[in-house]
């Protein structure tokens, strides 16, 4: 068995030291290691995207990436979307536009959605479908994803421009 | 799908990694983007007893314009880094083109340039790009760098010319003629996906409207980007007129020796071959004359 | 009974746990000790097993067992069929782990458990099988030749075969003025669920008991095979289930591992957890559609229809699943669709071959039926040059004819009887929605470098299948209600229909119930939920189970308020005097509770305000609809885009337009995924080609076209009191059918037949090619 490397990740604002197998995926760490089960697992060779995450603010697939390359990183996962009194607004904004139905990609949406409209605030319906084809979904055929994220993009536009 | 053990090692610095790529040779892959090498060792289809992570090298990043409008990238720059990037929006529209059709955003987040050009898949649209804009490659190893012609570089499938000590450091663009038409285009099952066929045109018109300096670069269609000299001689002195095309893209259709798979018959990829060249041509052919205008 | 909640677009309670993280699937849930499993599959389609080597997987730290059949031989046994049991099929059962022999890529050879699943992956690597490769059969033509023999045991490759027959066929087809004869493929492919399969089993050596999670769609039934193959009581066997990540039609098999796992977890003294990978899954879970259909028909030169004759071969596998023949018979049972046929006759073949074996995914048989039927419409249409939609209309069963008795299309079965319906109605609204009149123009048109069509495809499909659901539904202190009904859940968002219909039955505000699935101690029986059968059987259950508890809840308020139950009505969670509407209320619910303990002597019924009920049906009911679509098809790469898709839908009577509109857009785009781009493909000896997400291709975002729903409440039920039938799967079967007929419309000037499947870039311009 190889050598462990010992790794620092900050998670939603947590600080975390591990000591991990090279080849373990970050996915594997975030889910069996930080017991942050919210970022799934669909295909493991980086088509699905249910295993989005954020990394240093870049949308990434965590099955993509060792753990220990994200050794000194700052990730957020779905579970560090939520306020903990209140849902982010792209999670009232599935829930509005029944966008969710078995759940299962809905956090690598999430994060994907929530990292386009960083970049991108106000966009086109044809942005967005754009934004989202890299992630699949076999229940809701993406339409309500579409019309969910740009629910909540003016609703985030605002409420950035008031802080 | 996890991958089988490795060692594993992330040097600080190019002398580090490359003296690492000098003792493990064989033996060791090299990691940057991760994008195309993890999932082939999920599926334990790479079985690499080391692995070395370059992600710390961060002296293979940068875009570096030259001074005579040429353009520099390091190997390990991210794709995205170089969508975004002003100066290539301004000065490469072709690759300001290009690289949207790479994937997915995630996967350009991560993925770099040199990983994707080293990786040499076919049916990728950057290593067409590298053969149509005539790039050159440099390899380092511990004990030398040598520059590599892209259209010496890819060998077959997924085969260059790198060897085993080599690592891919930059990647240097010749400067953009702002005289040139282009035209990338390609035939994909989904968007996003790899290429069932591809095409990347440039040419130049002279002020008489006869095709000078035309690159054909098609993709998709064998084990490694294949430039339709043939039909880049054909073109040559030739009015850019739609008969001209049309012999242009037969031509290319005639040439190609394509392989059939699961997603496409040879048949197919000849003939949708020669329908992109076309509809590249008249595109590039139309670029070339607004240039010319101005 | 008060209507707040039914019909109403409730916005799914269940969704805030999935939306921040919170969710359990079974590989969330994690328990002390667990270990894990990983299967070695078989590399070779038909091979000889002559030795299994496990000593250098066993010298790997870590690496804690490796089972292969010797130690599961005591117990094992073919795993049976559940349903389709067709006479000679019995013969090809699979065994959980091979026996001597494999027949299909992907079959299990042996379980190696570790304590991580990295380090049973790295025991796989170091098993050493020795195979005999044996010749491969991979086609039907090929397997009824009967050369190479899947099973030798059993002489021949076609497992079953039997006959169904409605009318006078024979005359039907002489004295017709018209008739016409094609050969139909249906691709393979399958359902692709986000969430692969996964079962966690902890056996509690102590007590003798075992629990599994990850266990769905038919949890009883599944508990009640274990239970045979281990000997161990039902009542001994806990199942439980996760949230779950869609099913489609692929879980609720009894696979192998639903043995080999469990079993797993007693030898070993351990918790065992198995999550299937994406590889894994594309060549063990269930395949589906795979039938080759030479089909005729018969009509009048008007274009009555007067006959419909087919052989149907069904692409087996090399076992035969639970699920029996359910493809193949399936295809035939409905192949007249929600037409006047009156002579129909189908000679069904189920034949075996070195693939994965075949079973169901969403509306198995009928996205085959409706490609094969719609498509022979079409071409009837074009011959005799009447408009498609006329054609139809001219040939679509009438609601003054229902209930329409086709006859017996399943064998053994009674006959097929349509309940209600307005199935013109449908296609005219359809028609109408996606401007018909005005589109059907541009039929063939040459515009801007593409040919535009449309097609149209007319279904009807059995849901609410039985023949019972139970549910039970319990009133506790602080405002509580409980449901537990027998279904499970894949994501349909039963915990939000079911709690409407009990809040409505009931009288009780939603935000007070909670609706529980899928565990089998819950309640003592449950038929699960598949065949769209969750919102009839289920429905009705909770709907019946909360009709006696609010029977009972007036009952012992009138007991106690000295008041007849007939004088008092449930509310809004309040007990209320009849028609007082503005008076206030006599009693809460809360109230009564107390009132109906076991001491109580207000009651004069059972103790505790709760009731079971079942719902019993030996009938089905029939959802029916039209999809149209406009496409066009770009002749120099093959590439059909789609412009526009209306799906027209009648459920009788909608219980949540919301959710079962997301299930009809959800199921287009799967079903246009499905007709455009999924494929599994094997090479000739049985090698399974496409094994990741780059090969067989799920649609994506950018394929989906923009796509309208109409939900019509036309035609109820007449069977149950609901007046509900099923809604979910028949979403997408309709898709294969309307998407060709649009792509041989829009490409009629090549004279394209498109009687294959997919419509894959290359299958299109291979067709351009040969007419041109």
């Amino acid at each position: 068995m190889s050598r462990k490397h010992n790794i620092i990740v900050t998670v939603n604002g947590k600080t975390y030291e591990r000591s991990v197998e090279p080849r373990m995926t970050l996915v594997d760490l975030l889910r069996d290691e930080l017991a942050l089960t919210g970022t799934h697992v669909g295909c493991e060779h980086g088509v699905c995207g249910a295993c989005t995450i954020l990394m240093d603010g870049e949308a990434i697939r965590s099955c993509l990436t060792l753990a220990v390359q994200a050794d000194g990183g700052h990730l957020m996962t779905v579970e560090g979307l939520a306020k903990p009194e209140e849902l982010h607004p792209l999670q009232k904004a599935f829930q509005e536009r029944h966008a969710l139905q078995c759940g299962f990609c809905t956090p690598g949406f999430l994060m994907t959605a929530y990292a386009f409209l960083e970049e991108t605030p106000a966009p086109t319906e044809a942005q967005v479908r754009e934004a989202i084809s890299g992630n699949i979904c076999r229940c809701t055929g993406y339409l309500p994803i579409i019309q969910a994220i740009l629910e909540a993009a003016p609703i985030i536009r605002s409420a950035s421009q008031e802080r | 799908m996890k991958p089988a053990p490795f060692e594993y090692f992330a040097p600080q610095n190019l002398p580090e990694a490359l003296e690492l790529l000098e003792q493990y040779g064989e033996e060791a892959k090299i990691l940057a983007g991760g994008q195309s090498l993890m999932p082939l060792m999920n599926l334990r289809l790479a079985r690499p007893k080391v692995v070395i992570d370059i992600n710390r090298l961060s002296e293979l990043q940068y875009i570096a314009p030259g001074s005579n409008g040429d353009l520099a990238v390091g190997a390990l720059t991210r794709q995205r880094t170089v969508e975004r990037s002003d100066f290539v929006q301004r000065e490469n529209p072709l690759l300001a083109a290009t690289i949207p059709l790479v994937s997915h955003a995630q996967i350009r987040n991560r993925g770099t340039i040199g990983g994707r050009i080293a990786h040499a898949d076919p049916a990728a649209e950057l290593p067409a790009l590298s053969v149509a804009l005539g790039a050159e490659f440099t390899a380092r190893s511990a004990r030398g760098q040598r520059v590599i012609q892209s259209q010496d570089f890819f060998l077959g499938y997924m085969t260059t010319a790198l060897q085993p000590t080599e690592l891919l450091t930059e990647i240097h663009i010749p400067a953009w003629d702002p005289g040139f038409g282009w035209a990338v285009g390609e035939v994909s099952r989904r968007e996003g996906d790899f290429a069932l066929v591809g095409a990347i045109v440039l040419l130049r018109l002279d002020e008489n409207g006869a095709c000078e300096n035309a690159r054909i670069v098609l993709f998709g269609v064998g084990a490694a980007p294949v430039r339709m000299r043939k039909a880049e001689e054909m073109l040559r002195g030739r009015r850019a007129d739609g008969k001209a095309i049309a012999e242009a893209a037969g031509i290319v259709s005639e040439d190609l020796q394509p392989d059939s798979d699961l997603h496409a018959s040879a048949e197919y990829r000849k003939e949708v071959g020669g329908t992109l060249t076309r509809r590249s041509l008249v595109e590039a052919i139309s670029r070339a004359r607004e240039a010319t205008k101005r | 009974m008060t209507e707040t909640y039914i019909g109403a677009p409730i916005r799914r309670r269940e969704d805030v746990r999935f939306l921040t993280g919170r969710a359990k699937f079974v590989d969330d849930v994690k328990v002390p000790q667990m270990l894990h499993a990983a299967i070695l599959r078989s590399s070779h389609a038909h091979a000889r097993i002559k030795s299994i080597k496990i000593t250098n997987a066993l010298a790997i730290p870590g690496v804690v067992d490796v089972i292969t059949f010797e130690d599961i031989a005591p117990l094992a046994k073919p795993i049976p069929i559940r349903t389709y049991a067709l006479p000679g099929l019995e013969r090809y059962l699979q065994y959980p782990l091979a026996r001597e022999k494999v027949r299909y890529v992907g079959e299990p050879i042996a379980v190696a458990v570790a304590e991580t699943r990295y380090v049973a992956e790295d025991a796989l690597d170091a098993i050493d099988v020795t195979y005999e490769v044996l010749p491969a059969v991979v086609s039907v033509h090929e397997a009824l030749r009967d050369e190479v023999l899947v099973h030798e045991e059993n002489g021949t490759n076609l497992a079953a075969r039997y006959s169904i027959s409605i009318g006078d066929v024979e005359t039907a087809f002489r004295q017709a003025e018209y008739t016409r004869r094609e050969e139909f493929k249906v691709h393979r492919h399958t359902g692709n669920p986000l969430e692969t399969r996964g079962l966690l089993a902890s056996y509690d050596s102590g007590r003798g008991e075992l629990t599994v999670w990850g266990p769905t769609k038919v949890p009883h039934i599944n508990r009640a095979f274990l239970s045979s193959f281990l000997s161990l009581p039902e009542q001994k066997i806990h199942f439980i289930e996760p949230d779950v990540g869609g099913g489609f039609g692929i879980r609720g098999e009894f696979y192998p591992e639903d043995f080999l796992i469990p079993f797993a977890a007693i030898k070993l003294g351990r918790p065992v957890k198995w999550i299937e990978d994406r590889r894994e899954h594309l060549m063990a879970a269930n395949h589906s559609r795979d039938v080759w259909c030479d089909a005729e028909i018969a009509a009048r030169r008007d274009g009555t229809l007067l006959g419909l004759r087919a052989k149907l071969y069904g692409d087996m596998g090399g076992y035969i699943r639970t699920h029996g023949g359910i493809v193949p018979a399936s295809t035939a049972a409905l192949l007249p669709g929600p037409y006047r046929i009156p002579a129909f006759e189908c000679a069904v073949h189920c034949i075996m071959t070195n693939k994965t074996g075949l079973g169901t995914l969403r509306a198995p048989g009928r996205y085959e039926s409706c490609f094969i039927r719609e498509r022979l419409l079409d071409m009837v249409a074009a011959d005799l040059n009447i408009d498609p939609a006329e054609l139809r209309l001219k040939n679509l069963i009438q609601p003054t004819e229902m209930p329409y008795v086709l006859g017996v299309t399943r064998r053994g079965e009674s006959p097929t009887v349509f309940d209600s319906g307005d199935y013109p109605m449908a296609l005219k609204r359809a028609l109408e929605k996606i401007g018909y009149g005005e589109l059907r123009q541009r039929q063939g048109r040459y515009e801007e470098g593409k040919y535009h069509g449309i097609g149209i495809g007319c279904y009807v499909k059995n849901t609410g299948r039985g023949p019972f659901e139970c549910a039970r539904v319990e009133v506790r202190s602080g405002n509580s209600i409980a449901v537990y009904v027998g279904l499970a859940s894949l994501g349909q968002g039963h915990e939000t229909t079911m709690a409407q219909i009990c809040a409505d039955t009931l009288g009780v505000p939603i935000e007070q119930i909670t609706v529980f699935h899928g565990n089998t101690d819950y309640l003592p029986f449950g038929g699960g939920t598949n065949a769209s059968r969750g919102t009839v059987m289920g429905g009705n259950a909770v709907y019946l189970a909360a009709q006696e508890v609010k029977r009972k809840v007036l009952t012992i308020a009138g007991s106690y308020l000295g008041m007849a139950p007939s004088d008092l009505e449930l509310r809004d969670g309040q007990v209320h005097g009849k028609g007082a509407e503005t008076e206030k209320p006599l009693l809460s619910l809360e109230d009564v509770v107390p009132l109906a303990a076991p001491t109580s002597r207000f009651n004069p019924l059972e103790p505790g305000l709760d009731a079971t009920a079942y719902f019993k049906s030996d009938k089905l009911t029939y959802t029916y609809g039209t999809h149209v679509a406009h496409v066009a098809v770009d002749p120099e790469t093959g590439k059909v885009e789609v412009l526009r898709y209306v799906a027209v839908e009648d459920v009788g009577r909608c219980v949540n337009p919301l959710l079962l509109h997301g299930q009809i857009v959800g199921g287009v785009a799967q079903g246009i995924g499905a007709t455009l781009l999924e494929d599994l493909v094997y090479s000739e000896n049985g090698q399974l080609l496409t094994t990741t997400f780059m090969d067989y291709l799920l649609p994506t975002s950018t394929v989906v076209p923009p796509i309208e729903a109409i939900i019509l409440e036309e035609a109820p039920s007449t069977l149950n009191p609901l007046g509900v039938k099923g809604g979910g799967e028949e979403t997408s079967l309709a898709t294969g059918a309307t998407l060709a007929n649009a792509v041989a419309n829009a490409l009629v000037s090549f004279g394209v037949k498109a009687t294959e499947l997919p419509l894959s870039h290359n299958r299109v311009r291979e067709w351009i090619r040969g007419r041109k």
